[in-house]
């Protein structure tokens, strides 16, 4: 009876050794091709070192970290696929959002059916995700068409010569069209004069015409609906006709290749985060900008810095990494009832889950940045300003 | 109600684009109507052919001058390629689909090599433009213009008037027919599908000298290309360049005058109009 009862103490324990080796397995999709995949790529990097940082603290709950990643090729309907594998073929204890609105969206779809908690960073439109265990963690607020035009326009009404007149252009892609049709009625509301609204779809091929008309509705403001590079190719065919404005906005801009043209200094833009003081006083936020700024070079990646793309992944990781810690267990609901009564402390700054949708309340995390001799810096709110920055403008 | 500087603009700026169009669709529609082939890889092509330019010229290479390598280098991959479809008895549905699956495949390798991050050739022609009047014309959009100009007329000279451009046409007329009047067709075959990818090499130097790379914009192109090649008429080698600017100025003025979003629909009614009038054209 003795010697039956140690051998199954002992099966129990090999079975719970062998647990405990197990892998968390944490599943996601990114954009490692087609349309978005430039920024899918600093995701990529930026999750890379945080698993890799997290393992060599121990992993989670004792247990090594896998990531288990997958190219969504930039399609929504390639994404809600994978994530119904990532649940029910890989069999992953938890999920990580993918990159961008429409992805994500498709994801959080899946991840409902399943009742799995999800951690998503880069949804610009809140409206379209009403379920309760998606978590929202790059700091965008739950009314991002108002309080991201707010910011944007209070940023500027401290230029040396604040706007009088406003042309708003945008993209139609999803987030940013969206936003900047919120941006008209913000304007408006503060008495800017809009001279010029107009949309393109996207991609669009051809600039040309867009800035014929930009240059002859002459705006004090020009704010710019655009993703990627758009608006660089937007400047681009401005100084081809020998035009350039006197201030411009791009709302989520590809860094990297603006900050090598001469056309867009002074571009403004939104960031959550920029890898000078006073975001690098936190020595977590510097490691991380060090080794990202290695990592990113060593991809091949033509922008190397850390900014709001790269921060708001990492984020989600510290995110995800504190919900487990929190809540001591990777249960889905665990985590999501441990996540609506804390916060999380992240490099951007303070996440909280606190409105119906899980999004942030007003632009606290979000900041404008202004490209000054080929460098993005923090100009407004003054507080998170770079040293001695402040907004340039003719 | 537009101005005449923005109507003027927008008009050049149609007429740029539409040269661009014209020069992708060149070698396209040579390889289609002469060769039978639906060469989708011709984009991919293109995009190859930009990315070089960019590496060449970033290694310190003018990006004109990058043409003396990127030309002959995309000859003889043309050349192959033919070859290889022609070695295989590929029919004309099935070059579609094997030309996308080498799209697939240079897509994936200029990712590999470049990233998928933006790239930006940063070049002396593009801080240079001319005044004409209250207009503007830049250079690289210039020198777009010239290079579909000059090498449509050049190839629909050479198809007309030479013997050689004759031998091709009569080869994409009845093969068996032409060889049994001593027509080398295979060899011919070799030297147009040659003479395509070349083309698709010079129009990715257009591309690098205007507009920032990524490998997923291979595809942004294929749609109004191909709306180009078919109002221009298969294997017509003036036809992609007229078709080109009639779609890139009927674009522009569109965006000039209405919402730019509305460009994209232009080209498309352009070409059902087109099928549903005049079908025989086709």
């Amino acid at each position: 009876m003795k010697l039956h009862r140690l051998v199954i103490g002992a099966m129990a324990l090999a079975a719970a050794t062998a647990f405990a080796q197990q892998p968390v397995r944490i599943g996601g999709t990114l954009a490692l091709t087609g349309p978005l995949a430039a920024t899918g790529a600093n995701h990529k990097v930026a999750g890379e070192i945080y698993v890799e940082e997290l393992n060599k603290r121990g992993g989670l709950l004792g247990r090594k970290v896998e990531w288990v990643l997958k190219d969504d090729q930039s399609k929504p309907d390639l994404a809600r696929t994978l994530y119904e594998q990532l649940i029910t073929v890989d069999k992953v204890d938890l999920l990580i959002g993918p990159y961008a609105t429409a992805n994500i969206v498709a994801a959080v779809g899946v991840a409902q059916r399943y009742n799995k908690i999800i951690f998503h960073h880069t949804a610009g439109v809140p409206g379209l995700l009403k379920y309760d265990m998606q978590f929202p963690t790059g700091g965008l607020p739950a009314d991002p068409e108002v309080s991201l035009p707010e910011l944007v326009f209070d940023a500027v009404a401290h230029a040396p010569k604040p706007p009088k007149t406003v042309a708003i252009v945008t993209s139609k892609f999803p987030s940013v069209h969206f936003i900047s049709v919120g941006a008209r009625d913000v304007a408006k509301k503060r008495g800017l004069q809009e001279v010029t609204w107009l949309e393109w779809d996207f991609p669009n091929r051809d600039y040309g015409p867009i800035a014929a008309r930009v240059k002859e509705a002459n705006a004090d403001f020009l704010f710019i609906g655009a993703i990627g590079v758009e608006g660089l190719l937007l400047l681009d065919a401005l100084k081809k006709i020998d035009y350039t404005p006197p201030m411009h906005f791009h709302m989520f801009p590809a860094g990297g290749p603006m900050a090598k043209s001469p056309v867009a200094q002074h571009a403004l833009a939104l960031t959550t985060f920029e890898q000078h003081p006073p975001f690098t006083d936190n020595p977590v936020a510097a490691a991380f900008v060090k080794t990202y700024n290695e990592r990113a070079a060593k991809a091949g990646l033509a922008d190397t810095s850390v900014d709001l793309q790269a921060a708001a992944s990492y984020a989600t990781w510290q995110t995800l990494e504190a919900a487990v810690k929190g809540a001591n267990s990777i249960d889905d609901k665990a985590m999501a009832a441990w996540l609506k009564k804390n916060h999380v402390d992240t490099i951007m700054g303070q996440l909280r889950w606190e409105t119906a949708n899980n999004y942030m309340p007003g632009a606290r995390l979000y900041k404008v940045k202004q490209l000054q001799d080929g460098k993005w810096l923090v100009v407004w709110p003054p507080q998170f300003a770079a040293p001695g920055a402040k907004l340039l403008a003719p | 109600m537009p101005s005449a500087a923005l109507l003027g603009q927008s008009l050049l700026s149609g007429i740029f684009i539409g040269a661009l169009y014209g020069l992708l669709g060149l070698g396209l529609s040579l390889a289609w109507g002469l060769l039978g082939q639906i060469n989708l890889a011709h984009f991919a092509l293109a995009f190859l052919g930009a990315y070089l330019t960019y590496q060449l010229s970033a290694a310190g290479m003018d990006p004109l001058v990058t043409l003396v390598v990127i030309v002959p280098a995309f000859f003889l991959f043309g050349a192959a390629l033919h070859w290889v479809l022609a070695r295989f008895a590929v029919s004309a549905f099935n070059s579609l689909l094997v030309t996308f699956g080498l799209t697939v495949v240079i897509e994936a390798a200029i990712q590999w090599i470049w990233s998928a991050d933006f790239r930006r050739l940063e070049s002396h022609y593009a801080d240079v433009r001319y005044r004409l009047g209250a207009l503007y014309i830049p250079l690289p959009e210039l020198i777009t213009l010239a290079l579909a100009i000059v090498l449509s007329l050049a190839l629909w000279a050479a198809l007309r008037h030479t013997d050689l451009g004759k031998a091709m046409r009569a080869a994409a007329e009845d093969a068996s027919m032409a060889q049994a009047f001593g027509v080398n067709a295979r060899a011919l075959a070799l030297l147009l599908s040659g003479i395509s990818a070349a083309l698709a090499g010079v129009a990715g130097l257009c591309i690098a000298l205007s507009y920032t790379l990524a490998p997923s914009q291979i595809y942004a192109w294929v749609g109004v290309v191909f709306a180009v090649v078919m109002l221009g008429g298969l294997g017509n080698a003036l036809g992609p360049l007229i078709a080109g600017f009639v779609i890139g100025v009927s674009e522009a003025i569109t965006m000039a005058l209405t919402a730019p979003s509305w460009a994209p629909l232009v080209s498309f009614s352009l070409l059902i109009a087109l099928l549903v009038l005049r079908p025989e054209k086709l």
